[in-house]
């Protein structure tokens, strides 16, 4: 099979490799790099649990070519937290809202929410359910995450 | 280009990707090439012409159309409608290219250009020509595109004064396919009398449909209630063609029809009015 060689970031730290052309990027970051905290729920575009930051903007990481990710940043929920004892404030307020429960849309939420805050520090609760508009949960249900998206715009204005 | 013609019907040209990739994950479609355009920065710009022309080169993204002041200044239609075309994270990569080249009768980008009455730029072997919005579309994912030409940009001509616009969609859940929807574009004279009236429709047939016989009902006559009350029944029950599907019969679709556009019409000649005062 042919491949073609790739250079990019991903949470900052440099990666290289060999692809072969048709490998999603959701694919190549959870196989290829071990980095499984970004799911991969519908493959389709649908759910938003695949949502990764693509030159800080947010993208599903299953509508996309880990070839077309050459020479760009991407950024995954691993790189959120410096470590499990020291948490990003929106995680903290995903905690502490209860805004989960088997967790695994969450990635997605917190990715699709990162740069929504980092524009809109101060959203109004349509505002927060639009921006959520395109990341299905199943179990929680969208209450607590648009409080716990309220309560990390409140921790990220300190 | 070269790509193009070597590859010929094999290849596929890989835009923002939010339709062709899904459907490659479905395995509907397994182009053994694909050509991708997203290095190609040259095709990602928004800018005006000196005639007031605004030139959108064709992968631009639909968040940057959202965004852009120049879109809601010189397309506030454009500028309306783009937070209806599914959610942020399809926007931050899809096109305004790809959704026309696309051309789903349920997308909202192939019944704005047509209600502004914009012109399409292909590029092929022979070089360059412009086609009409409302000639490029030819069905459902059919378009005046031959196979060995690209999109390259997308020119909106400026609006005449007395100028007023409305979109409308009624969808289940905010970004989700819409049920019904219509873009509305009206000017009227000095004396408030409709000059022009284009009324286009998604998800109302195999491709954007337009109500060429409910607006020659508006032309001519100055907008009140019972006017779009008969230009709206023209429409919804005789024009469009909707095809009902799980979510909405062809009956709720025509009702669904009748309601946004007198809403539109309502709000779009308001705006109109607005602008000569």
């Amino acid at each position: 099979m042919e491949t073609h060689s790739i250079s990019l970031t991903v949470n900052g730290q440099p990666y290289s490799g060999e692809v072969e052309p048709r490998l999603l990027l959701s694919d190549y970051l959870r196989h290829d790099l071990g980095l499984t905290g970004t799911h991969v729920g519908c493959e389709h575009g649908v759910c938003g649990a695949c949502t990764v930051l693509l030159d800080g903007q947010p993208v599903r990481s299953c509508l996309m070519l880990a070839v077309q990710a050459e020479g760009h940043e991407v950024a995954t929920v691993e790189g959120l937290a410096s470590s499990t004892e020291d948490l990003h404030p929106l995680q903290e307020a995903f905690w502490e809202a209860h805004g989960l429960q088997c967790g695994f849309c969450t990635p997605g939420f917190l990715m699709t929410l990162i740069p929504f805050l980092a524009d809109n520090p101060q959203p109004t609760e349509l505002e927060i359910r639009e921006a959520i508009s395109g990341n299905l949960c199943r179990c929680t249900g969208y209450q607590n995450i648009v409080e716990a998206a309220r309560l990390a715009a409140e921790k990220m204005q300190e | 280009m070269e790509q193009m013609t070597e590859h010929g019907d094999a290849a596929k040209l890989l835009a923002g990707g939010q339709s062709l990739i899904p459907a490659m994950n479905f395995r509907v479609l397994t182009p053994s090439v694909l050509i991708d355009l997203n290095r190609i920065d040259r095709l990602e710009y928004i800018k005006s012409a000196d005639d007031g022309t605004l030139l959108i080169g064709a992968m631009t993204r639909q968040r940057d159309l959202e965004k852009s002041q120049a879109v809601e200044h010189a397309t506030p239609l454009l500028h309306e409608a783009m937070p209806h075309i599914a959610h942020p994270q399809i926007r931050t990569r899809g096109t305004l290219g790809g959704s026309l080249a696309h051309a789903d009768p349920a997308a909202e980008l192939p019944v704005i250009v047509i209600a502004l009455g914009a012109r399409i730029r292909a590029t092929g072997p022979d070089g360059d020509r412009w086609i009409e919005a409302k000639d490029f579309f030819e069905g459902m994912f059919s378009t005046a595109l031959r196979s060995d030409e690209v999109l390259v940009e997308v020119a909106f001509p400026p609006s005449a004064p007395g100028s007023g616009w409305r979109f409308e969609e009624t969808s289940r859940r905010r970004g989700d396919y819409a049920m019904m929807g219509v873009a509305v574009h009206v000017e009227i004279d000095a004396d408030g009398v409709c000059r022009e009236a284009r009324l286009i429709y998604l998800n109302a047939g195999d491709g954007p449909v337009e109500a060429e016989q409910a607006a020659a009902i508006l032309r001519g006559e100055a907008p009140g209630d019972e006017v779009f009350a008969s230009a709206a029944a023209e429409a919804a029950d005789k024009e469009i063609d909707p095809m009902g599907n799980v979510h909405a019969t062809i009956d709720f679709q025509r009702h669904l029809a009748r309601v946004l556009t007198v809403r539109a019409l309502e709000k779009a000649f308001a705006r109109a009015q607005a602008q000569l005062t």
